[in-house]
């Protein structure tokens, strides 16, 4: 062994912009940050809620605002975005095994997909 | 006739003697469209600088030695075929590993890491040989067969940005050969490894990126091992902390 190795630094700020699939990870990751943000508007809710009836409809229209509908809009589609990678990684982390074979793992991710439509419909029918 | 083919190959050089820093070479290498990268680099050896130093053992993707980062992607240089690329390739050490010489990298990082897991079988009791073989169904192989296949290449490293951040993480190859003897109904030997593999420096390290499973030249799927290890470990903490009456 030689005495001097070469170390080669890995930037702690841009590592993740040498490869796609890192760019891929890291908007993954960023999503958390939108549900992380709503997380605090549904406290702020529960707040208004029970401050009395006055408040919570003036936070229903400050819902209402342009801003407060850009601002679902943007975290609607990090969660989804979200969801889909989430999903797609499944049957990696949850193999079902049946005797010699394992269940497709498209199967796993499609049941997913169902369970969430039959939960996005009942949360529909309780909303209206 | 095969097609011939003139490449320039681009070699990341390190000499620990002489050199301060690493530098790249080019070598303009007559290539045949069915070589692989390694070939290239056995022309340049035999043919314009027998002082470039890299590993190679096997040439069929079976020993695991020719890993190196072709055009910034870990990849077995016996599996990166020639016609597959442009007429300019670059060639770099292994990314996350020190450079020892030209593209041989230290590796006894990993190494140390591997054999912290215990990578054999820990038979549940010991039974003399009289007693005759440990008897497996095939169902209970293929619970752990893919994890067989590792072949130690450490391209699940090189890709791991979380190795690279942080060097004291276990790492994909490491872990995912815990997992296959943890999966293995002879072996008795979940406790100890768990030790080693559900630390902080273990698991909990990965957020799965999923590179590792990307570059394996083998299908380990190393990411889907590490989440399955995270799963069970989380299962024995709540077992633990819930149930302190059962038995892990």
């Amino acid at each position: 062994m030689s005495s001097k190795p070469y170390i080669r630094e890995v930037s702690k700020t841009s590592w993740f912009l040498s490869q796609p699939r890192y760019k891929r990870y890291m908007a993954r990751e960023v999503t958390c940050i939108f549900i992380f943000a709503y997380t605090f508007l549904l406290i702020f809710a529960l707040g208004s809620l029970a401050n009395g009836p006055d408040a919570f409809q003036e936070f229903l229209s400050a819902l209402r605002s342009p801003w407060g509908v850009l601002f679902n809009l943007a975290v609607l589609v990090a969660a989804v975005y979200h969801s889909i990678s989430w999903f797609s990684v499944t049957p990696q982390a949850m193999p079902i095994q049946r005797g010699e074979e394992f269940v497709p793992g498209n199967l796993i991710v499609n049941a997913h997909y169902g369970a969430w439509a039959v939960v996005s419909l009942v949360v529909l029918i309780l909303g209206v | 006739m095969s097609e011939e083919r003139q490449i320039q190959l681009e070699v990341l050089r390190y000499n620990p003697e002489t050199d301060l820093e690493p530098r790249f070479q080019t070598y303009s290498v007559p290539c045949v469209n069915e070589w692989v990268v390694l070939d290239a680099l056995n022309y340049v050896k035999e043919n314009l600088d027998p002082t470039l130093s890299y590993r190679w053992s096997c040439h069929m993707a079976v020993c695991g030695s020719c890993g190196y980062m072709i055009n910034g992607e870990p990849k077995l240089g016996c599996k990166a075929f020639i016609h597959e690329y442009g007429d300019h390739i670059r060639v770099e050490p292994l990314a996350h590993f020190p450079i020892e010489r030209d593209l041989v990298t230290v590796v006894e990082d990993f190494i140390t890491k591997f054999a912290s897991v215990k990578p054999y079988l820990i038979p549940k009791e010991d039974k003399p040989i009289s007693a005759g073989e440990f008897k497996q169904t095939p169902a209970q192989l293929m619970k752990f067969k893919q994890y067989t296949l590792c072949i130690n290449c450490m391209l699940c490293y090189a890709a791991c940005p979380q190795y690279g951040l942080v060097p004291e993480f276990l790492g994909p190859a490491a872990i995912s050969m815990a997992h296959r003897y943890n999966q293995d109904s002879r072996d008795g030997g979940r406790d100890q490894r768990q030790e080693v593999i559900a630390a902080h420096e273990g698991v909990w390290e990965c957020s799965f990126v999923g590179a590792c499973s990307e570059v394996c030249p083998k299908h380990v799927d190393p990411a889907g091992a590490l989440q399955q290890v995270k799963v069970a470990s989380t299962i024995d903490w709540y077992k633990e902390h819930l149930m302190p009456w059962s038995k892990k």
